[in-house]
């Protein structure tokens, strides 16, 4: 019927797990598993709110064959604003989601050079020393906030468009125009590398991490329950927050991928598929990821030995190799009680493991700082480098092929855009349009601003969307009527678990998980994290508060997408009443 | 010259004190400040000469001037870059012309087609391939198979 279609089942169901596997899998999944040790939770969460919300959004595309606003608006025209609002979200997290892989991208081209730009600080202007920002900091830290980003100190400080960002802007906006130039007919041969490619890195950073000095540690510490963690109920809402955006819910990319299956397909099957995958994914992610960090946190720990060793070593005219790490400690206490004043002279750092391996760091922190110091210290750091930075940007690309989906197909549907314009103009209009958009997050501020839009349109829109999706399937379009078309897809009538998940347990989840949100939300100002150089604590970051005008940005991007659904409903009421009157 | 070589204060580790004299000017000591200055221009001669290295040889009072890191005439980022860069564009080009080419393909097949069969009217009205004039459309022929059993019909 002239709809295009999936060359095979295979392809759409690594679609659906690459848009659901994405960089937080990564960087998200691992920290939260160390701060709430252990993820029990998680496995609750996903089992009441991840695959319901899943299936319904599989089976109502297949069954519908539509995008999320045509979807919507044949449940219920009154329904037609989340089908909106599910497009606008896709807008706005395919703006700033790509900028995130233009960073990436950075890293990825600067990895061919010997040594890693990120290992050495430059040398100030006199060459009489390391570049001031840099040495009180580290080197990979002067390199992420100087050199790549160029940050400035305050969100209201735009500072410059920075060349080589927009370069590597448009370089990634290319790279998805290429890869989603015709619909699905290309990301779907596109996926089957950028969806692959990420477990084959993950298998070989999983046999090299544990073959690390202190990957035990790491190891050890991520899987080592905190029972007193779970009495706290933020635990709770980040572990609901956490499987939702984990599994890309909400956004109408899933809608659309499964719009283009034939009718007749178990869509069952293919949610807890892709959820347990998506699961099992970010299990596996951790166990490199912690065993990196014990590497790096025995490696930091090490140097912090060695450097007190030497100042022993100096201060006593001790001979070389006479204090090792095995009886550092030993030696220590021995000096320390016979020349007490000399040790309290040397000013020596106390050496904690444990609080080496309580830096954690999530997000952008855990890939361009954290990951990027452990890969210095690993022989061969170029290669693993680029291996890191080319799975990150396969990870980013393939959830970015879900966005693009999600607002492509609406468009495509909608009668607003002539048949004439062949698809290829109209993916390349998108993407120039998002590209010069997105030229605002590559100013000196613009960092901030993805925290924003991160924070504000990527998570609180999604749970009332949600929330309206499953309300609608189950009360509008009733449960009964949306279990028969499933039986005719699948073959089996829905059992139980999903009546249940679908009309009572979902819905009063997501509400939960909401009203907490907006409650620890509203309790404390929003505030950042500023990277001054010129701040006393340096280099720690300075806390700032949003200024009003920000603070009205982030309530824009939160009511934006959630203000269509009442809007549409209000629209189609006054049409109703006003049809009825004639 | 043994005489210039004094052995004093004894220390755990190998430890000298050292002055520079210039016999080109009647053996008078060099000033503190231009060996020091000598010392830090030339500190990698001096290191190599013991076969030491700035961790291991350490000049009280000197700091190590660093040497600052190589950096190639072009930046390597831009290439790398310009070669992704060209990659990408080659695709895209590759693909919209592919489809420029399957669109202009599929415009002259179906005008084809929409040819053929007008070429189909003027020749003379053909009947499944059969030109029409040999089929004797006016008397008609009973086909045998059907015709023998008349206890097949159902009557009416």
């Amino acid at each position: 019927d002239g709809r295009p279609k999936w060359d095979n089942k295979f392809q759409y169901i690594l679609s659906c797990i690459g848009f659901a596997v994405g960089l937080g899998n990564v960087w998200r999944f691992p920290y939260l598993c160390q701060i709430h040790g252990g993820g029990a939770f998680l496995f609750i969460a996903l089992l009441f709110e991840g695959i319901p919300l899943l299936h319904l959004e599989l089976a109502l595309g297949q069954c519908l064959r539509k995008g999320s606003i045509g979807a919507w608006n044949t449940i219920s025209p009154y329904l037609g604003g989340v089908g909106v609002g599910s497009w606008m979200v896709s807008v706005l997290v395919s703006l700033y989601y790509n900028t995130v892989l233009t960073w990436v991208m950075w890293y990825f081209i600067n990895s061919f050079q010997e040594p890693l730009p990120w290992s050495v600080c430059p040398l100030n202007e006199n060459r009489t020393g390391l570049n001031e920002e840099c040495y009180k900091s580290t080197a990979v830290n002067y390199f992420w906030y100087r050199k790549t980003l160029n940050i400035t100190p305050d969100v209201t400080e735009s500072g410059t468009l920075q060349w080589w960002l927009i370069l590597c802007l448009a370089t990634c906006w290319a790279i998805v125009y290429l890869c989603t130039i015709r619909g699905i007919e290309t990301t779907g041969k596109a996926i089957y590398v950028t969806a692959i490619f990420p477990y084959l890195v993950l298998t070989i950073f999983l046999i090299h991490g544990l073959t690390l000095p202190g990957a035990t540690d790491g190891l050890a510490y991520l899987f080592t329950p905190n029972l007193n963690t779970l009495k706290n109920p933020q635990v709770w809402l980040d572990a609901a927050t956490q499987i939702f955006f984990s599994l890309s819910l909400a956004f109408g990319g899933l809608i659309a991928f499964s719009s283009y299956n034939p009718p007749k397909n178990d869509c069952e099957k293919d949610a807890v598929t892709v959820a347990i995958v998506n699961s099992v994914t970010s299990l596996y992610a951790s166990i490199p990821v912690f065993s990196v960090l014990g590497f790096k946190a025995t490696t930091g720990y090490w140097d912090c030995l060695d450097r007190n060793i030497i100042s022993i070593i100096n201060e006593f005219d001790l001979p070389e190799e006479s204090i090792m790490r095995q009886n550092y400690t030993a030696w220590l206490t021995f000096l320390n009680s016979s020349y007490p004043e000399k040790i309290a002279g040397l000013k020596l750092k106390s050496c904690d493991l444990q609080e080496f391996l309580d830096q954690s760091v999530s997000g952008t922190g855990l890939a361009f700082i954290i990951f990027t110091q452990a890969i210095i210290l690993m022989p061969g750091s170029q290669a693993w480098a680029i291996l890191f930075f080319t799975m990150l940007f396969c990870l980013g690309l393939s959830s970015m092929f879900g966005n693009i989906e999600g607002v492509f197909t609406p468009l495509l549907e909608l009668r607003i855009i002539p048949k004439s314009i062949p698809k290829e103009l109209l993916s390349g209009i998108i993407c120039l349009i998002c590209f010069l958009v997105a030229l605002c997050f590559t100013l000196g501020s613009g960092s901030y601003w993805i925290d924003v839009f991160d924070s504000y349109a990527g998570s609180l829109p999604l749970l009332v969307l949600a929330f309206f999706e499953v309300i609608g399937v189950a009360y509008v379009y009733k449960i009964e009527r949306f279990s028969k078309d499933v039986k005719w897809m699948t073959g089996r009538k829905p059992n139980l678990y999903w009546q249940i998940t679908w009309k009572f347990i979902s819905p009063l989840l997501l509400l939960i998980v909401f009203v907490a949100f907006v409650t620890l939300q509203i309790q404390k100002p929003p505030s950042y994290a500023a990277w001054n150089p010129k701040y006393e604590g340096f280099p720690m970051k300075e806390e700032k508060v949003y200024p009003p005008w920000v603070l009205a940005i982030c309530v824009l991007l939160v009511l934006l997408p959630s203000v269509f659904i009442p809007l549409v409903a209000l629209f189609h009421l006054i049409k109703q009443t006003c049809g009825s009157k004639d | 010259r043994i005489s210039n070589v004094l052995v004093c204060n004894v220390t755990d580790r190998v430890s000298f004190w050292f002055v520079v004299t210039d016999s080109s000017k009647n053996v008078t000591t060099v000033p503190g400040s231009e060996v020091e200055a000598a010392i830090r221009m030339n500190r990698n001669r001096i290191n190599s000469a013991f076969l030491l290295s700035d961790k291991t040889l350490q000049f009280l009072k000197i700091t190590s001037t660093l040497s600052p890191p190589v950096e190639p005439s072009t930046p390597v980022w831009l290439i790398v870059f310009g070669v992704v860069l060209c990659l990408i564009v080659a695709g895209i080009v590759f693909l919209v012309v592919a489809g420029i080419q399957q669109r202009k393909k599929k415009n002259k097949e179906s005008t084809e087609r929409e040819n053929l069969e007008e070429k189909g009217e003027v020749t003379g009205t053909l009947e499944n391939g059969i030109p029409c004039e040999a089929l004797d459309l006016k008397a008609g022929h009973i086909n045998g198979v059907f015709a023998a059993d008349d206890e097949r019909f159902t009557s009416l």
